[in-house]
Parts: structure tokens; sequence; C-alpha cells
């Protein structure tokens, strides 16, 4: 199975790739378009911030590009963000994958960001398997998809949000499934399978 | 909700865990990945690794070590110690490191903070500060408690903030290694004033001091390190004490 991380100019991508190895899977990170047109299936990980990743994807076409994709794809954390149509984070534009805004955590309850374990809620969909319901992940963000007709789990922080989503062969987790031990091993393992 | 994090904090020098005593299904304790590892499988939230290398090799060692943990660990670690510039943190990351830690050299370049914040987000940067409770102000330390400084604990905490730390990590050199607790007041003033988390560092010695922090110290994580280290306390039986008295953890 060819595997491709979509490699853009912020974050820990390199954690995603060895998520994969420690599953057997050895993943090209490319932003090749060749090579993602060719992939089984594709990462779009990433930690970083909107305005500039969404440039750097223009740039290279790759945001038509990953819209028109037909195989699974999995959009991590900024990922999952960048899917939907519209960020408050720098005032952006975005893929539009998901038709679904995404807001900045209101400042004046708890810290932001949403930093730490929390638990999935409300599980359904095809990527998160139902005995994870109520498991811990890991999250790290100040921005949010509020719950919408896409997602498939949930989570609360200040609010309920949406921990994972999902549109046809779109699959998104706000959470990092690399870096949430056991359970996010299932997930991606789960994603590979799909 | 969100769970309250438990840190345990792994000194490392020249590629090898400074402490640690031998633990079963550990083969060596002095191998910081299998260390690593082990207290992942026990629970822990996150894990710090400290360099504490003075030499330029010990530090090429440690950028080699960070690829290791992060292939072999499945849950997020921060590497600290010896980042003086943005190129170190960007070393590190493109190791694979989930965060890094900068202490003395934020304080001697505070614009550190901003570059490594600005490059590589804030999520990043978590900075540590070191302080001491004395003549009625908590006075910062650098140089590893060493050389005393004319900042203070909660405008430097403030001023870190705005320039982008994503966490503060906070020792209190009065509580570190006496095992008599947390310094809670100070945590909970620390909290109340900043708007990102709070990792408490300093004092742990008995499962009480935990529930301490987390209530009272209202702390957003709690690190410790000989108290795992040397298995007074494991990670397994601390989470249950924790979950006994209410306190959501993972």
């Amino acid at each position: 199975m060819k595997v491709a991380i979509i490699k853009y100019n912020a974050g820990n991508i390199r954690s995603v790739d060895h998520a994969l190895k420690r599953l057997g899977v050895e993943a090209l990170v490319t932003d090749d378009p060749e090579t993602i047109l060719k992939a089984d299936r594709v990462i779009f990980p990433g930690v970083g911030e909107a305005t500039s990743t969404m440039a750097y994807l223009k740039e290279r076409e790759l945001d038509t590009l990953l819209k028109g994709l037909s195989c699974p794809v999995l959009g991590i954390c900024l990922g999952q963000q960048l899917m939907c149509s519209w960020s408050e984070e720098g005032d952006t534009p975005c893929i539009g994958i998901f038709d679904q805004p995404v807001r900045h955590f209101p400042t004046d309850v708890l810290k932001v960001p949403h930093m730490g374990w929390n638990s999935l809620d409300r599980v359904n969909g095809e990527l998160i398997p139902r005995e994870l319901s109520g498991s811990y992940v890991y999250f790290v963000h100040s921005y949010y998809v509020p719950v919408c007709e896409e997602t498939v789990a949930e989570s609360s922080y200040i609010l309920p949000f949406s921990a994972a989503m999902q549109r046809d062969n779109f699959y998104a987790t706000q959470f990092h499934p690399e870096k949430s031990g056991d359970p996010g091993e299932l997930i991606l393992k789960q994603f590979l399978k799909l | 909700m969100l769970a309250k994090r438990i840190i345990p904090c792994l000194d490392i020098r020249d590629g090898k865990t400074v402490k640690g005593i031998n633990f079963e299904n550990v083969i060596d304790v002095g191998d910081p990945v299998e260390l690593g590892a082990k207290y992942a499988r026990d629970g822990a939230d996150e894990l710090v690794y400290l360099d504490i290398t003075a030499t330029h090799e010990g530090r090429k060692l440690f950028a080699d070590l960070v690829r290791r943990i992060s292939e072999h660990l499945n849950i997020p670690f921060t590497v600290g110690g010896g980042i003086d510039r943005v190129e170190d943190a960007d070393l590190l990351l493109s190791a694979g490191a989930d965060k890094v830690s900068i202490n003395s050299s934020a304080v001697r370049n505070p614009a550190l903070v901003d570059r490594i914040a600005g490059g590589f987000g804030k999520q990043f940067v978590v900075v540590a500060i070191d302080a001491q409770w004395k003549d009625d102000r908590w006075t910062v330390y650098i140089n590893g408690g060493r050389i005393p400084t004319d900042k203070e604990l909660f405008s430097w905490a403030r001023e870190v903030q705005e320039r982008g730390a994503g966490e503060i990590l906070f020792t209190s050199m009065n509580h570190d290694g006496t095992k008599n607790g947390f310094a809670c007041d100070a945590l909970r003033e620390l909290s109340q004033q900043l708007t990102i988390p709070v990792i408490a560092s300093g004092g742990a010695g008995k499962k009480e001091h935990f529930v301490e922090v987390f209530e009272h110290g209202m702390a957003d994580a709690a690190l410790a390190a000989s108290i795992f280290h040397y298995n007074e306390i494991s990670v397994p039986e601390l989470k249950d004490y924790l979950r006994k008295n209410n306190i959501t953890i993972r």
C-alpha cells in the first residue's frame, strides 16, 4: 500500500511517519502532485498556522488536488481545520471539503490552547472503532470545528466540538492519533483498512 | 473533560539516562528510549527529556536520541537543555520532538521565544522557569539555579506568554528535592494570572501532593523525576489514587 503524507511548511510531520512505521507501513512525505495522486492513502497532517499553510498549498495547487482525491484521505489537527471552508485564524478561506467554519475557543473561560488528553464521545462513522468511545486522545489546538452533520466523534472543552469528521472518502481528526497511545494506533490502523 | 497530565522527567547525559533503578521488563534503564517506553506503557501522559550534556559530542548524541524516541514513543514528548538558537529548535523538531523547553536562553534572549513560536507554533514552546522565594519575592534563576536574575516569576511568566510561549513549566527551587509537596500557592497565583497551561515541578514526594497541586495549585500538569525513577510511586498507582480523589485522569 502506498501512503503519502503531505509535506508542508510547518509542524511535526515526522511523528506521523514514525507512527505508520510502527504499524509496518513505509510512507512517503511529499508535496509532489504525481506521488500524491498515485497513493492509496493520503494523510494531511499538521500543526501550524492556517494562512501561511493555505498559501503554501495554493502555490502548489495542492488545495484543488486534495479536494479531488478519491482514495481515503485523513486530515489531522490543522489538516481537519483546513478541510473546512473558512478559518477564523487569519480570516482564511480554506479547502472546503467540509462546508463548516473553524472558530477560536473563547479565551475567558478556560486556558487556551486546549492541550492534553480528552475523551471521545458520541463515536459513529467508519474511522473510529466504537469500543474507543470514552477513550482519551491527545489534543493541541486553539481553533475548533463546531459539532455539525459531518461530526463522527465529539469532545468537550469549554463547549462540545468536532473531535473527528467524515464526508465520503474524507476523514479528519482534531486530535493527534500519532500521539494518542494505543487508541491512536487503532484509529490509524482502521484508516489503513478503510 | 480534559485530563490532568502526569509527566515523568528524564535527565540525559551523552545519550544515556542519568537516574533510574532497574525496573521489571526494562532491559537497560540507561537507554532513554526503553525507559520512556516503559513510562508510556504505565500511563504517563507525556515525557520530558532534559539534556544535561555540556559537550558538543553529547549534543549530537542527543539529536540522534530524539529521533529514536520519536520513532518508538506513541505519546508526546518535550526536549530541553542547551537550546540557544532557532536552529537548535528546528533540528529537534525535524528529529520528531513535539515541544522544546527553553529556560536560561529565554532569559538571556527573550526574543528567542517569539522566534521559535513564530516559526513553529506556540504549542511547540514550553518556557521553563526556575524561581526561588526569598525576601518576599519569587526571583528567577538561570544556569540550573546557579545565577539569580533581576526577573520576577509572575511578570516574567506573563511576558513569555505574550511572546508566544504555549506552556509554562515552573520549578520552585525552595521545594525541589524536598519531597514536601509542590509550591501550590505560587502555582495557583500563576495559573490565575496566565491563560496558557502551567506544569508544576519540584517537591513531589507523596501521592497526596499531586491531589494538592491539581486542586489547590490549579496546575494543568505535574512533573516529577526521582519518585518515578526510584519507583517510590509508580505512575499506575498514582493515577489510581488520583481517580479515587475525583481528579480527571486518563
